[in-house]
């Protein structure tokens, strides 16, 4: 094979960039991961102002501005303001807790499109007892009413697990009081924190395959008035997610400090070096970080995805999720059905959600940050 | 089909944006988690839903530009209409 420069990849479409790492709450299947950044590592607010310019010229249209918690920042109002101005849809991910109405009133005039209100259960009690913090339920609810109150449309994200399953059918009527125009239903994924609290959070096959007919009831029922959007936890799949839309293909995550990387979990893959927004910019890194051509693509694959009718549809599905399960972050992600390792890993998910759900270690900012 | 009539005004609801997306030289409609590609007859009709007209007015107006019987340009305003609004893009 003669060496040649691969071709300029197709532009991303969003950046999902993880403001702080710092969270007042507690959420133990939180996707940070499990060493989080310090806030003196932090990107100031130039620097932010400049990627968000980067961005939109290289060919994003959305920003999600993430955490940790992003409204923990005290310049986020002039970080939303940097992200219009450059032209990007601006998407705010938030608990919701902890903002007051004259942040708020500044980070909506400053430019914010969108809001998105994670909501750990439907109730006070399940709610705040797995957010892991006292008054989360009234402050959330407080904060949505002033989502819809300045006219911005409002998604409710609901991260489901064990603990609050039943709660599914609540949820889409909590998002309906609540005025969204939107719905996640989302099932944790397994990284970082959740990947660390597994055995507690895992549900049942049959509680899964139940909520997902519920919400599809609920869709058709609520058309045109709420849209609902689901995740599904994939160890009981058939076929695995294509991560982050393909590696190096649809987004770009940034970490608090400024690491540009393929995923939000992709430090966990050992042997990749990821280039740092302060020292290069956001093209460059896209074009040309090894790390960003390691998966990008199908080159790289193995059997049984290589021969797949669906390798551009899934893409491989999870590289993170392979490496954490299988050993090899260029195998396929046995949540595929075509895994060797497939009936393994549902065999896994089905004995841990028989499991003791008492020890659960809930997020904590103060005792995992990074040295 | 659709709560639609002659008198609705349709408009993009806020958080909704008709944008040119220079570097994929295509319209796209930006909505929360959702992009989706515009050709460049919807962003004309996009472009006129601006809550002052109604939707005879802007039937009328593409008629006389694409030189079409209204009653066929009706019909397919408001077939694209109605599918976004389903999508909560839309507000009428």
């Amino acid at each position: 094979m003669t060496a040649h420069a691969p071709p300029s990849p197709a532009p991303p479409i969003g950046v999902l960039v993880e403001l702080t790492h710092r969270c007042p709450l507690g959420c133990p299947y939180c996707s940070n991961p499990v060493s989080l950044e310090r806030p003196a590592a932090e990107l100031g607010t130039q620097t932010w102002t400049r990627i968000f310019t980067e961005a939109a010229a290289l060919g994003a249209l959305h920003v999600h501005l993430s955490g940790g918690e992003p409204t923990a920042r005290r310049d986020i109002a002039e970080i939303v303001r940097g992200a219009a101005q450059a032209g990007l849809y601006t998407n705010l991910i938030t608990s919701g807790v902890g903002l007051s109405e004259k942040r708020w009133s500044a980070i909506v005039e400053a430019g914010l499109d969108h809001a998105q209100l994670s909501f750990q259960g439907a109730d006070k009690a399940t709610n705040d007892r797995l957010a892991h913090y006292d008054s989360a339920w009234e402050r959330k609810r407080a904060f949505a009413a002033m989502v819809t109150n300045a006219g911005l449309p409002l998604t409710i994200n609901a991260v489901i697990s064990r603990g609050n399953l039943h709660q599914v059918g609540a949820f889409i009527d909590l998002a309906v009081e609540l005025g969204a125009r939107r719905l996640e239903v989302a099932h944790t994924q397994y990284y970082g924190w959740a990947l660390a609290n597994r055995a507690a959070l895992m549900p049942p096959r049959k509680e899964v395959e139940e909520s997902i007919a519920l919400v599809e009831g609920a869709r058709t029922r609520l058309k045109g008035r709420l849209v609902i959007d689901m995740v599904i936890p994939d160890y009981y799949a058939r076929y695995p997610k294509p991560c982050a839309g393909g590696w190096g293909r649809m987004a770009i995550n940034v970490s608090p400090s400024g690491k540009a990387l393929p995923c939000h979990a992709a430090e966990s893959i050992p042997g990749l070096e990821f280039w740092n927004v302060r020292e290069r910019s956001l093209a460059e890194i896209w074009r040309d970080n090894p790390a960003f051509q390691a998966f990008r693509g199908t080159d790289w694959m193995q059997e049984p995805c290589r021969s797949c009718e669906r390798r551009e549809i899934d893409w491989g599905g999870c590289r993170c999720q392979a490496l954490a399960l299988v050993g090899a972050a260029a195998a396929t992600d046995p949540a595929c059905h075509k895994s060797p390792h497939h009936a393994r890993i549902a065999a896994t998910a089905a004995a841990e959600a028989e499991a003791d759900a008492s020890a659960i270690r809930w997020r904590s900012y103060k005792d995992k940050v990074e040295a | 089909m659709t709560d639609m009539d002659s008198r609705s005004r349709p408009r993009l609801p806020r958080g909704v944006k008709l944008r040119h997306d220079d570097v994929r030289g295509r319209w796209t409609l930006l909505a929360p988690e959702r992009i989706f590609a515009v050709d460049a007859t919807a962003a004309t009709v996009l472009q006129l839903c601006d809550g002052e007209r109604d939707l005879a007015a802007i039937v009328a107006e593409l008629a006389q530009r694409y030189n079409a019987p209204e009653a066929v340009i009706e019909k397919d305003v408001v077939a694209m209409l109605a599918d976004l609004k389903a999508k909560r893009v839309l507000e009428t």
